[in-house]
């Protein structure tokens, strides 16, 4: 057997009715149809509207046209077990009828290299059990690249199922100096091909039309599948049906991807081949590798082939253009010089806003939580349900709320970035550093995030296609000082530092100090890693630089109010939780009636635990009452410097004013009379912050996003357990030394 | 016509056509897919400031990879 046409015309007899989520749609072709290789078989009326997957290429904006056709109509959640955004929406036509449609992760091709990519390509083959395999396809191309992402599209329509192909950002086509002749395109694919501009909701209503058709017509997709490797192709997708229970044409497209998928990324949720389909795979591989076949990048070429005869015919060079607005501004922003500054500035900038910007919105939060808290004293009679309610339930949720503002300007600044394209340009610039520690440049970001907050860091490490690298980008991030610490050490300065007694700068340093102490902690953790746990090849740094684009606010809009949502569900409802046991702990047992709030403390369980831990924290220089402080913030990191206000008894306002809580810790003795703070205890204390794991959001964060309480833990352990090293070495070097 | 070089060694600025790929190993199979064939054309844009990696134009986008799998794709320059 020699040459093997696939044509999806040929047997779309055999393909079984898919049934998805208990109904059913009717798969029928008259058997006339089934002679005629070069029949267009018509689907018959669907039972019920039909569920369509939106697939294409990364930066192609796929986003943007489902955000257009859904609204918010929108259901976002996590395939189950893996950390991929799960996005289902419902478009209606223009008669009113509603649309499924599931927004798939973005994929280059469907030889998975990444989660996302697994996922799609997964859904697509119907393996995943908690997404039924979509009737339909649409799949969105960027008209100004057709070639690259046509690959994409010739995999897709492998799968014999109706495709809509959206040709999308039609009005950046002159500009590129281009030219698709859209009916030499449509008659070559022989499906639908909408125009489309996402961006300003041109062709929407086409594409809505040709979603609501009935009669989708199947792809004329015939190709070649080279001959050394075809009969491989016939036998696994013999298996495939047999063993895998694959219908016929979906086992087809199957089989060939079997060839380009190296199969490194395995998804939780997605069933495994059987074991009679990898023996095949397997034989045929050691087969061809002995006789020197190159059956991938046969394959790929095959592919390319027909895509270049396709776009040989439609795309037409309209003429010479000089260098593109892109070209131009990455002259400039890659540029050995000037890129470095245009990187400082947009950090600046970034850290500017979150520090600044964000203060109004959270002072005033503070002060809403503050007079609620305050409203609830009043109106309720003194005792334990509203100690509950005003210290744990009030205070926790505002604690949570408190963070929202920053953490929403971060992620409205990571979109940004992503949508304009700098981020590809920051990743691109800072490769080469990232690569001294062994991670790439798309860890960048990520880690830079997590100087303003772990949380959108984390949450960011998902464009990271390597399952190690990304691992260790979530392992190092929290060592990156994060906005959460600043009140620590501001604290700790003043205490450090009796008023005017040095100059600013000192302070300024020592601040700096502790910033470059997390960063190098995070760099020197994360080459260990590379070495030692998670030892990798070294990452590629194979990425699509994409034009920029200006933003759709909207857009980002969408997805920074999405991505808070998640927050608030996520780390939200663990924080309150924890907030209302730790607020237990202090309150229980009861002190006798009179004491002061310093009393009830040591009396309580929490106070218990501090002195438990004494002999733990000795040999750093911390004392009972600073174990509780630390134990308090175990919840987050500034909650600290209230629990130090109330272990010292100092009632601390929320205008940030450290001044007698500083006195009053100055004023702290141990029991024989020595000064607790000294400058080197309050030294001591802020480099445990700078390595301490303490805080809780982010370590539900981590539990979600790298699904396994294994990491989270060993990630809190191997930071704690830093913390309490290197703070023991500091301050027993530091006493022998006699300070 | 010019003789073959590595991508690694090709001038900034120049032009090129992909001789020959390695065949193995999941970075090329990428390239593959992303586009970069034996027989496809491309530009080598820049480099990044530190010298690595490399920005290529092809099939009429901007793609980058490092010098170390660039060391093992054999490229024809064009003529200038």
């Amino acid at each position: 057997m020699s040459d093997d046409p696939i044509t999806s015309a040929a047997s779309p007899r055999s393909d079984r009715p898919v049934s998805v989520g208990g109904g059913s749609l009717d798969v029928r072709t008259s058997s006339s149809d089934m002679a005629g290789a070069t029949a267009t078989p018509r689907l018959a009326a669907p039972a019920r509207p039909p569920v369509y997957a939106l697939v294409g290429n990364p930066n192609c904006g796929k986003s943007t046209l489902f955000n257009a056709l859904t609204g918010l109509k929108q259901k976002v959640g996590n395939y189950p077990g893996v950390t991929v955004e799960r996005k289902v929406g419902t478009a209606y036509s223009q008669h009113g009828q509603p649309i499924q449609i599931i927004d798939l992760p973005g994929a280059y091709s469907l030889a998975a290299r990444s989660p996302d990519e697994a996922v799609t390509r997964d859904v697509l083959l119907g393996r995943r059990a908690d997404t039924p395999q979509p009737d339909r396809i649409i799949c969105i191309v960027d008209a100004t690249n057709l070639e690259r992402n046509l690959y994409l599209v010739h995999q897709v329509l492998d799968l014999g199922k109706p495709v809509v192909v959206v040709l999308n950002m039609m009005d950046l086509l002159a500009q590129a100096g281009l030219q698709i002749r859209l009916a030499r395109l449509q008659h070559a694919l022989g499906i639908p091909v909408i125009p489309c501009e996402a961006v300003n909701g041109k062709g929407l209503i086409e594409l809505k039309l040709a979603l609501s058709r009935q009669d989708l017509p199947l792809a004329r997709h015939a190709w070649d599948v080279p001959a050394p490797i075809a009969p491989a192709i016939a036998e696994l997708q013999a298996s495939l049906h047999q063993n895998d229970g694959r219908p016929p044409l979906v086992a087809r497209a199957e089989a060939l991807l079997l060839l380009t998928d190296l199969d490194a990324v395995r998804v939780a949720g997605s069933s495994p081949l059987s074991v009679r389909t990898t023996e095949i795979l397997q034989n045929w591989k050691k087969r061809w590798e002995g006789e020197g076949i190159d059956w991938a990048g046969a394959l790929v070429n095959s592919r390319y082939e027909v895509i270049g005869r396709l776009c040989a015919e439609a795309v037409q060079q309209a003429g010479a253009t000089g260098p593109s607005a892109s070209d131009r501004i990455d002259a400039v922003v890659t540029h050995p010089v000037w890129g470095w500054l245009v990187l400082g500035v947009t950090m600046a900038a970034l850290f500017l806003s979150i520090f600044t910007l964000a203060q109004y919105p959270m002072d005033w939060i503070d002060g809403r939580v503050t007079a609620l808290a305050e409203w609830l004293r009043g109106a309720m009679p003194a005792g334990d349900l509203r100690a509950l309610l005003t210290d744990g339930v009030i205070s926790g949720a505002g604690r949570v709320v408190e963070f929202l503002p920053q953490i929403l300007i971060l992620y409205f600044f990571i979109g940004l970035l992503e949508d304009t394209g700098y981020m590809a340009r920051a990743a691109f610039i800072m490769d080469r550093v990232m690569s001294r520690v062994g991670l790439n440049g798309k860890s960048f970001i990520p880690l830079l995030s997590s100087y303003a907050c772990a949380i959108p860091g984390i949450m960011a490490t998902r464009t990271i296609e390597d399952r190690k690298d990304r691992l260790i980008t979530i392992l190092v991030a929290p060592l990156m000082s994060c906005s959460a610490r600043l009140p620590v050490y501001l604290l700790m300065i003043a205490a450090l530092f009796p008023a005017g007694s040095v100059p600013v700068l000192t302070k300024v340093g020592l601040m700096m100090g502790m910033y470059a102490l997390g960063t190098a902690a995070a760099f020197g953790f994360a080459w260990l890693f590379k070495r030692t746990l998670l030892k990798g090849e070294t990452p590629v740094m194979i990425m699509e630089l994409p034009p920029y684009r200006w933003p759709s606010l909207r857009s980002l809009a969408l997805r920074m109010l999405e991505r808070a949502g998640l927050f608030l569900r996520r780390a939200g409802t663990i924080i309150l939780g924890v907030s209302i046991v730790l607020w237990f702990l202090t309150a229980y047992p009861k002190a006798s009636a009179g004491m002061p709030p310093e009393q009830q403390i040591a009396h309580s369980f929490a106070g218990k635990v501090g002195r438990a831990l004494e002999p733990v924290l000795r040999p750093l220089g911390f004392d009972w009452r600073i174990g509780i402080a630390i134990v308090s913030s175990f919840v987050a990191r500034e909650v600290f410097v209230s629990a130090t206000g109330v272990v010292f008894g100092v009632q601390t306002d929320s205008g940030g004013n450290l001044l007698p809580l500083r006195d009053a810790l100055q004023r702290a003795v141990w029991p024989d009379g020595r000064a607790l703070f000294t400058p080197l205890v309050c030294l001591n204390l802020m480099i445990y912050f700078v390595l301490a794991m303490q805080c809780l959001s982010t370590t539900a964060v981590v539990r979600r996003e790298t699904n396994s309480w294994g990491w989270t833990l060993f990630q809190q352990v191997y930071l704690s357990a830093t913390a309490w090293l290197v703070a023991f070495a500091v301050y027993q070097t530091g006493r022998a030394l006699g300070f | 016509m010019a003789a073959p070089v590595k991508l690694s060694e090709l001038p900034v600025g120049s032009r090129a056509v992909v001789r020959e790929f390695p065949k193995a190993g999941a970075a090329f199979l990428r390239l593959r897919e992303m586009g970069l064939l034996a027989g496809t054309p491309f530009t080598l844009v820049r480099a990044a400031p530190l010298g690595d990696p490399l920005e290529i134009q092809v099939r009429g986008y901007h793609l980058t990879l490092r010098k170390s799998e660039a060391a093992e794709i054999v490229v024809e320059p064009a003529a200038p």
